[in-house]
């Protein structure tokens, strides 16, 4: 499905954070919509945390202003943006290692069921969704008791991603995602994100690295000290550009001349 | 790609009946109790420790236990401990004997009272911990002395001593003292005496009775608290909140879970038992001593931790922390009747804390992957 017949469903205009003397953001502008993947590149430092945290309610902007569904909206908390329909998936706070999945799914919004005046979590109904949502993702749980330190890292990110989906999120944030995986769980992982856009949700893809964001990607913004450098279409754009674009230009070039193109 | 993880993983043995009973925060418990439980069988068998006053002398003791252990338990998986809850003992004690002796106002209101001042204690405990951000140990640390201060202190002022007596006879036809002084079952005892089964008295003005007339309240406080609070645990949602703030509270947080209500609820729970506790014994002997309590934190902590919880939080067991305390219980009275110095106790402590902790240590890797 073609994303461009939609409208943004969140759209951030001229954002500007400032913590104390330090500008952090310096005008960001970046809109999501549905269906896409909307990869959020920058280097270390360019303030794409900052970024998604103003956007997933943790900060509140400086400066400019925050368009859900085309209205103006003022996120008080995460529990706010949460409810508006945008979920954030971090890298490693996603999941807690101790707890079953089933108990990590449900965490936060657990399904009752009463039994006279007390009301007592539904098991049952619990344990059902949980395998049912991660084999829609390609995950065969052995059981849902089982606890999540045991499964791999790429599928305990797509624990936290199939929980967003199931609770209805419209915007899908994923703070750099595959940063710490391998090859493969990398591949689960960009191939989830896939199938999540192709249910009608917009995905905001965090990365740094150009070439995980080239294999999902609709449009691509690249932040630089603050500030976004542009916002490109899927095949306007070729990964050298976009490295180029992240580092800042011209040292790069020179430092990727001396390593012979392998970066 | 389309396949990918759907496939079972071949390198990933599959798990025996036996690993996976290990991963339950209970076996260790488990194991111990039945271990404890055929040491003093050999022992001391024939000591009187299995006839009806010897079970109703370890169930008794093991009771107290569990009241605290059940407490620190649900606070311990909610990532916190409470190092105040000996001190809180005396304190609860001495609030009882000096509302209703030296004030004169009936048991009932005293308990009450006591009751809503020590829960209001634990919710500033837990608020201070949350606010603040600071470590449980260090805040409860200083209200275990604070607590035990104001038990010495305002004794001595009011009336001089440090044991206050006499609540006794103030709880004679009180309403809510027999609720934690109180035995219930005597009939079924009547009856087992009747039929030969357990001794009675042979002399004395209660000859013919039993010796063992009734279940003391305190082992009934202790079973319902166990059963209530397993169950609040492991069946509903705020169970899983209480896992899930001890687990990864900023995880816990990102999700809707009310991490700071749920830490000082298990505060205020802890408050409760440990006021529990105090009211059952303080009915038992009929006084209130500055010193009771002592040391009992840290009792209960090590019941817990033999139960199978993680210090760290996020992991536990209630029915585990029940059987640590029946552990503690049964073998702290086990060496009286095998005639051991009762001393060596504390060294029995010390060794199966460490086993418990290294144990523990060994499944959390298990389940979470660490190597």
């Amino acid at each position: 499905m073609s994303s461009f017949d939609h409208n943004p469903i969140v759209e951030m205009r001229n954002i500007e954070k400032h913590f104390g003397p330090v500008i952090a953001l310096n005008g960001v502008s970046f809109d999501i919509r549905p269906g896409e993947c909307h990869c959020l590149l920058g280097d270390n430092g360019a303030g794409k945390s900052t970024f998604i945290k103003t956007m997933s309610g943790v900060h509140k902007p400086t400066k400019g202003e925050i368009l859900f569904e085309g209205k103006r909206m003022d996120f008080a908390s995460p529990r706010d943006a949460m409810e508006a329909g945008i979920a954030t998936v971090y890298q490693d706070l996603a999941m807690i290692p101790l707890m079953s999945v089933t108990r990590n799914f449900w965490m936060g919004r657990e399904p009752v069921k009463r039994v006279g005046p007390f009301s007592f979590m539904d098991f049952t109904k619990a344990n059902d969704v949980t395998m049912e949502e991660m084999r829609k993702m390609g995950i065969n749980l052995r059981s849902p008791d089982q606890a999540v330190g045991t499964l791999s890292g790429g599928e305990r990110q797509t624990v936290a991603i199939a929980r967003a989906v199931y609770f209805g999120a419209k915007v899908l944030i994923l703070d750099e995602p595959t940063s710490a995986l391998g090859v493969r769980q990398t591949a689960n992982v960009l191939s989830t994100i896939d199938k999540v856009r192709k249910t009608g949700i917009g995905v905001v893809f965090i990365t740094h690295n150009v070439r995980h964001a080239m294999a999902v990607g609709d449009r691509f913004t690249v932040l630089n000290r603050g500030k976004t450098l542009g916002t490109a279409q899927r095949g306007q754009i070729t990964p050298e550009e976009l490295q180029d674009l992240m580092a800042g230009g011209q040292e790069l070039v020179a430092l990727e001349g001396s390593l012979g193109g392998t970066v | 790609m389309s396949s990918t993880g759907a496939a079972v993983d071949e390198r990933i043995k599959e798990t025996s009946r036996l690993r996976k009973a290990l991963i339950r925060p209970e076996l260790g418990a488990i194991v111990g109790t039945f271990a404890v439980f055929l040491f003093f069988i050999i022992f001391a068998g024939d000591s009187g420790m299995f006839n009806a006053q010897g079970v109703l002398n370890w169930s008794t003791v093991s009771a107290q236990f569990v009241i605290i252990a059940v407490g620190a338990c649900m606070l311990m998986i909610a990532g916190e401990f409470d190092l105040s809850v000996g001190s809180m003992i005396g304190f609860a004690g001495m609030s009882i004997a000096i509302f209703s002796v030296t004030l004169g106002w009936p048991v009932w209101l005293a308990i009450l009272l006591t009751f809503a001042i020590c829960i209001a204690i634990g919710a500033l405990n837990g608020v201070i911990v949350v606010r603040t951000g600071l470590p449980s140990f260090i805040v409860t640390l200083a209200f275990l002395f604070i607590l035990r201060g104001f038990t010495i202190f305002f004794p001595q002022l009011i009336e001089r001593r440090t044991i206050i007596g006499g609540i006794a006879e103030r709880a004679a036809g009180d309403w809510l003292a027999p609720v934690f002084g109180g035995k219930v079952g005597g009939f079924f005892f009547d009856w087992l005496a009747s039929q030969g089964l357990i001794a009675v008295f042979e002399r004395g003005n209660r000859m013919g009775e039993p010796i063992v007339n009734g279940i003391p309240m305190l082992i009934v406080w202790a079973l319902g608290l166990m059963v209530v609070a397993h169950i609040v645990l492991t069946r509903t949602r705020f169970g899983n909140w209480v896992f899930a703030a001890g687990g990864d509270a900023q995880a816990a947080r990102y999700v809707g879970v009310p991490v700071a209500r749920v830490k000082i609820l298990m505060f205020m729970f802890t408050a409760f038992c440990a006021t529990v506790f105090a009211t059952c014994q303080v009915m038992e002997f009929g006084s209130a001593g500055a010193d009771r309590g002592l040391l009992k934190e840290f009792e209960a902590i090590i019941a817990v931790v033999i139960g199978g919880a993680l210090l760290t939080g996020g992991y536990g067991s209630v029915i585990g922390a029940a059987l640590g305390a029946l552990i503690f219980g049964v073998v702290q009275q086990g060496l009286f009747f095998a005639g051991v110095e009762s001393s060596l106790f504390r060294v029995f402590l010390g060794v199966i804390l460490l086993f418990a902790v290294i144990l523990n240590t060994y499944i959390r890797r298990i389940i979470t992957g660490e190597r």
